[in-house]
Formats: C-alpha cells, structure tokens, sequence
C-alpha cells in the first residue's frame, strides 16, 4: 500500500458517471427485493447504502442501519460470475439450407464492457479462479471477452458475516491481485473517504480523473488495521484437513446423513462465484428451418447431469453432494492448481436447510 | 488469448456420403467436411456430432486413421440424438466438432503382443486401433481381438470379424451372453476368453473397451492372467456437452473423461472405478 491514494466519498457518483461516460455497463451492489445482488448502478443512489446483511445457515436477512457506509454488507445473492459467464446466453444460430445448414456464430463483443463496482475479495478470487477455468486449452471465447474487457473496483471488507471463511480458504479479506483499483472505505467521525490502490494501467488513469491525493500514513494504517480486524470476525472456518478427508473418504456414513438434508435443489450451485457447469440446449423454430443453439447454466446436483444411455451414474443424493463438495475442495486442485472454494458462505446461506460446507469438511474430518 | 480465437462450441458441417445398417439399431455413417479438406484423428479419439435442431452427442471414431479423406461413425440409436440421426441419409448434412479426447497408444505398445477386447457397440471405438495395429503388423507379436455380444444378432461388425479370424496373423475369438438354436460358438461374458487367448501376459498391452462393468472384470481377469496394469488401458464414457473440458458433465473424480480421457492406463485409474456413482 506504499503508492496509496485517497479520495472522497463524494467522489464515488463521479466514478459511476465516469465510468458510464466511457462506455461501461457499470455494476455494484444494489437491493432488489429482500436482497443485495449485483446489479446495475445509475448513480449514487442505486448502491445498498445503510443497509447491512445478516446471514446463516439458510438465512439471509436485509437490515437497516444508521450508517453512513455505502460498501458494509457482505456477500450478497449473486456474484460477478452472472455477468462474466452468462446464466444463459446463445452460441449460435443456425439456418437450414436444402440438405445442409449455415451457421452464424454468436459473440460477447457486441455487449457494453462491464465494469464492476464493490467487488470483494472472495468475489475477486472467485472471478480469478474462473479466469483460469476458462482460459485453458480451449478457452471459452464468450467470457475471455467480457473479462478482457471488464474493469474491476474491488473493496476490502470492513464487516464479516457469520456465513463468511474467506480468511480460511486463503481468498480474502485482503484483496488479492485481478482488479484495476482496490477501496478501502473508512468512515472516522466526520471523515468519510476511500483509500485506493491501482492494479493495472486502467485502473491508475481512473484514479487520475477522481481527484485524488496521497495517503497519508495514518490512513494507510487504518485501512490495514481495519481489513485485519475483519480476520477475526468470521462467523465459520475451512477446518485444515477437512479437504483431504473428504478426499480420503468416498465411501463414509457421512455422505448419506447429509444427503438425508439435502434437497438436491441446486441452490448452492447457483449462488456459488465459482461453479462453471453448463448444458447446451437447442432452440429450433416449429418449421425446424431456424435453430438456435443456447448455453445454460447447470448443476451436478441433477439427475440428468451424470445421464448415459441406461440410466444417471449418480442415481442418488449422497453421490451428488459429495461429487459437488470433493470438486470444490480437493479435485479442482487436480484440475485447475486452485481451490475451487473461496469462502464466500453462499452456499451456506441459501440452502434451504442451511447444510453448511464447512460442517461438512469438519464433520468428516473429525471422525478419522 | 488470441484475438482470432476459434469458438470450440462452433460445429464444421460434414455431409452424409454413406449409411450402413450393421445391426437393428446401429448404424455407420461416412462423412465427408462439407466445405472440402481432411479431418485428421488419432485412434481412440471422439467428435460431438450435431443434429440441426435437435442437439449434440459424443460419439467415436470408427474409421481408419490412415484413411484421412473419411469420417467414419458408428452409432446406436438411443436418445433423441441419435434416433434423429438414424433416420438420415446419405446427402444430409451434420455438424462435427473435435477431434477430442486421448488415443489409444498404438505405437506405445510396439513390440508387444495386443490384445483388444470388446463388448457390444465398444468394437466400435476400438476399430481404429486395430486398423492401425493390423496396418504396423510386423511391429506386434500376437493380435487377439476377444468380443462379446448380447446374442449371435448383436454381433458388431461380423463380416469384417470373420475376414479378421481368416488371417494366419489374427487370433479373434467371440462369445454371446445368450446363443440361439443356430449359435455353436461361445456362450458366455467375454472376460471368460482371456484365459483361452494365446498372449504372452509379460509382453501384452491391452485395448478395453464396452460397459463399464465389462471393463472392470476385463481388467480384474488380464490382471489374473498376468498383464500388468500399466499394460491395460480402458475408454471411458461420461455425459458430455462441450467435449472440451468446459461444460463440467463428464467429470470423473479429478478426471474430465473429454480431455484426460476417454483412454485411460488402468493403473492410473483402477481406485477410481472402484468408486460406486463417482
């Protein structure tokens, strides 16, 4: 934080507009309905400002506060994942033609850049760890589009909810590397300012235009002070070992006693940053002279998700669960040199009978 | 990331040139790139063919890698997919992406006795190997080809079988879970014509591919019969959608069946398929 900078809280409706001048679709957390989500932001005014979130297991409840802080409510409902991999989005677009069909291929280059105001840390990572999940051997050409050109203002977090690991799973509260300018928001007495550092070129010529000027040692410190102090607030903790276990376990009681809970709903792959899964679904006109081909989000917690001929490879709820959490927390490794948890506790929080990723791991892990 | 980067979502469209019947619900169909080149394939690998309207589905090669001018693929009708596409014919168009998906190591196994075995419409993604051994024959020892079929009318590719079992340089023995009043061969699961092969189990590398449960007693009965593990590689199938390792679907403990597979050394996988509903 040796080249920080500090502007004012006033400032912040001058980066929206900056932002939306240039051409950005600009997004942040918004309310909408009993939740906070992601979602476009106008002005200042459009942000969840004096609202903060209380989270548990199958629990997520808005509640307001007297308080003048416009980035203090944690993960919300969704992540940046809806809008740089797209819940459901075309490929392409066919027509028939005598015995053959032309295609006409489909593009994100046509859409605004995004840009992402109020990214968390544990939302930061997530799109990191997405990055790399699809910028292999084949990178997918539809999000390596919108994230080269999507521009990220992340903000460290000054509260932790009781759903919240990040600081366990190594994705937070630090902001980590992947954003072009990194908040801290401090609010002091009457002091109500933003520390800032850059992460790329992009993210330093829009600190230029916000008037800012250098921090000062002190505020440096408590801006330190403040993202430390959230640490040790976290209402859960990714148990050491628990992945391993799991891992080392495929065949324990374990795996049946949770599915007994589980609903299968797929909730916790929906609101996941990370989950990556998706179907391919035609579209075709009643004539079946047009046809579209479209992409959607998916759930290993299906039935039809493991189909082959002859019937599903994972027929029951125990396979499914522990298919989804042993991905998260121990073959992404194999897969991808990262975990595939970034402690974010959505999972925890919208399962409707509040199954708990971290109970779980530490569950199995304990009865070794 | 390349500023021209091909969408691997985005099929190539191949035109019908042939269909064969081979059995009351398989078919072979010869496909040629409908905008004209080669398609170039390694035996063991698999393309997503596409139906126009209807949807996508991996399936493997049949042909001959030697033979870059053809597409050739041999299916069973049983989804929506594939049932559309047994009622096409020669002129239709389908849509083709791939190759994807590891061989099988033909040339790996130079030096060795081979040994293939089949179980129903496996023969199929197991017929370029042995179309590739029987091309490099004089860099093998013994060429078993073991298959076994439901009954005497689900016998795969039987013509070309018994031209196999013709040859001085072929050992090809086939069995049939349930014989008919005109069967005289074998009756019986196909692990059961290990024993009966003449291979030298110390200098074997073995081809397996057909039901997975086929797989694992084939594997379980060469390992009984002498032939190392790491001589032993099985084809593995798991729902599919982008066959890239994108979509998620075919994911198999670390494995994504698409790209890490579908041709696995057993011994880099036996725990694995020890695994029930992994």
């Amino acid at each position: 934080m040796d080249a920080a900078a500090v502007f004012e809280r006033t400032e912040l409706g001058r980066l929206v507009a900056i932002l939306a001048a240039d051409g950005y679709r600009v997004i942040g957390p918004t309310r909408r309905g009993t939740a906070i989500v992601y979602g476009d932001i106008a002005g200042d005014a459009d942000f969840a400002i004096g609202l903060i979130d209380e989270q548990e297991g199958g629990t997520y409840r808005l509640r307001e506060v007297d308080d003048p802080r416009v980035f203090n409510a944690t993960a919300g409902q969704t992540s940046c994942r809806q809008y740089l991999f797209a819940p459901r989005q075309r490929l392409w677009s066919a027509e028939r033609t005598g015995t053959g069909f032309r295609l006409a291929e489909d593009s994100a280059g046509a859409e605004p850049p995004l840009a992402f105001i109020g990214v968390r840390a544990c939302d930061l990572a997530a799109v990191g760890v997405q990055d790399r999940v699809f910028g292999g051997h084949y990178p997918d050409p539809r999000y390596m589009m919108r994230r080269r050109r999507a521009l990220i203002v992340a903000v460290a977090c000054a509260r932790a909810g009781n759903t919240c690991f990040c600081a366990s799973m190594g994705g937070g509260p630090e902001v980590g590397p992947g954003h072009d300018l990194a908040l801290t928001e401090l609010v002091d007495g009457g002091r109500h300012v933003f520390v800032a550092e850059t992460g790329s070129e992009r993210g330093a010529l829009l600190l230029a235009r916000l008037d800012p000027r250098p921090a000062t040692g002190a505020e440096i410190a408590a801006a330190r002070a403040q993202t430390e102090a959230v640490k040790g607030r976290m209402g859960r903790e990714m148990v050491a070992g628990g992945p391993e276990a799991i891992r080392a376990n495929p065949e324990h009681p374990r795996w049946h006693e949770v599915a007994g809970r589980c609903l299968t709903c797929t909730n916790c792959t929906l609101v996941c940053p990370t989950c990556f899964c998706s179907t391919a679904e035609d579209v075709a006109d009643l004539g079946n002279a047009r046809t579209e081909r479209w992409q959607r989000w998916d759930s290993c917690f299906t039935l039809d998700f493991s189909y082959i001929h002859g019937g599903s490879v994972r027929k029951t709820a125990a396979s499914r669960y522990r298919q989804w959490i042993t991905h998260k927390l121990s073959t992404w490794w194999d897969q991808f040199g990262m975990s595939g948890c970034v402690g974010c506790g959505r999972c925890i929080a919208w399962c409707p009978v509040g199954i708990d990723i971290t109970e779980e791991a530490r569950a199995i892990r304990d009865s070794q | 990331m390349t500023a021209a980067m091909r969408d691997p979502m985005l099929p190539r469209p191949f035109r019908i040139e042939k269909v064969r019947r081979e059995l009351s619900d398989t078919f072979t169909m010869e496909l040629v790139p409908a905008e004209g080149g080669g398609f170039a394939f390694a035996a063991g690998q698999f393309n997503m063919l596409y139906v126009f309207g209807i949807g996508e589905v991996p399936i493997s090669i049949s042909g001959d890698p030697g033979d870059g001018g053809k597409l050739i693929h041999t299916t069973r009708a049983v989804g929506a997919v594939t049932r559309a596409m047994d009622s096409m014919r020669a002129g239709d168009v389908v849509g083709v992406r791939g190759p994807f998906g590891t061989p099988w190591p033909v040339e790996e196994a130079f030096g060795h006795d081979l040994v293939f075995v089949a179980g129903g419409v496996g023969l199929a993604p197991l017929r370029p190997a042995i179309y590739q051994a029987m091309a490099n024959r004089q860099r093998f020892g013994k060429v078993v080809v073991l298959y076994g079929a439901r009954t005497p009318d689900d016998i795969l590719f039987r013509r070309e079988l018994e031209r196999w079992r013709g040859r001085f340089d072929m050992e090809v023995h086939v069995t049939v879970d349930r014989g008919n009043p005109k069967w005289s061969g074998n009756v019986g699961v196909v692990p059961n014509l290990i024993a009966h092969a003449g291979f030298d189990p110390l200098s074997t590398t073995a081809f397996v591919c057909g039901p997975e449960v086929m797989m694992r007693y084939t594997a379980l009965a060469l390992e009984k019969n002498g032939v190392g593990r790491e001589g032993i590689f099985l084809s593995m199938e798991r729902n599919m959608k982008c066959g890239c390792g994108l979509c998620g679907h075919c994911q198999w403990g670390p494995h994504f069946v698409c790209k890490d597979g579908p041709v696995y050394r057993y011994d880099r996988i036996a725990d694995l398929l020890a695994i029930r509903e992994l």
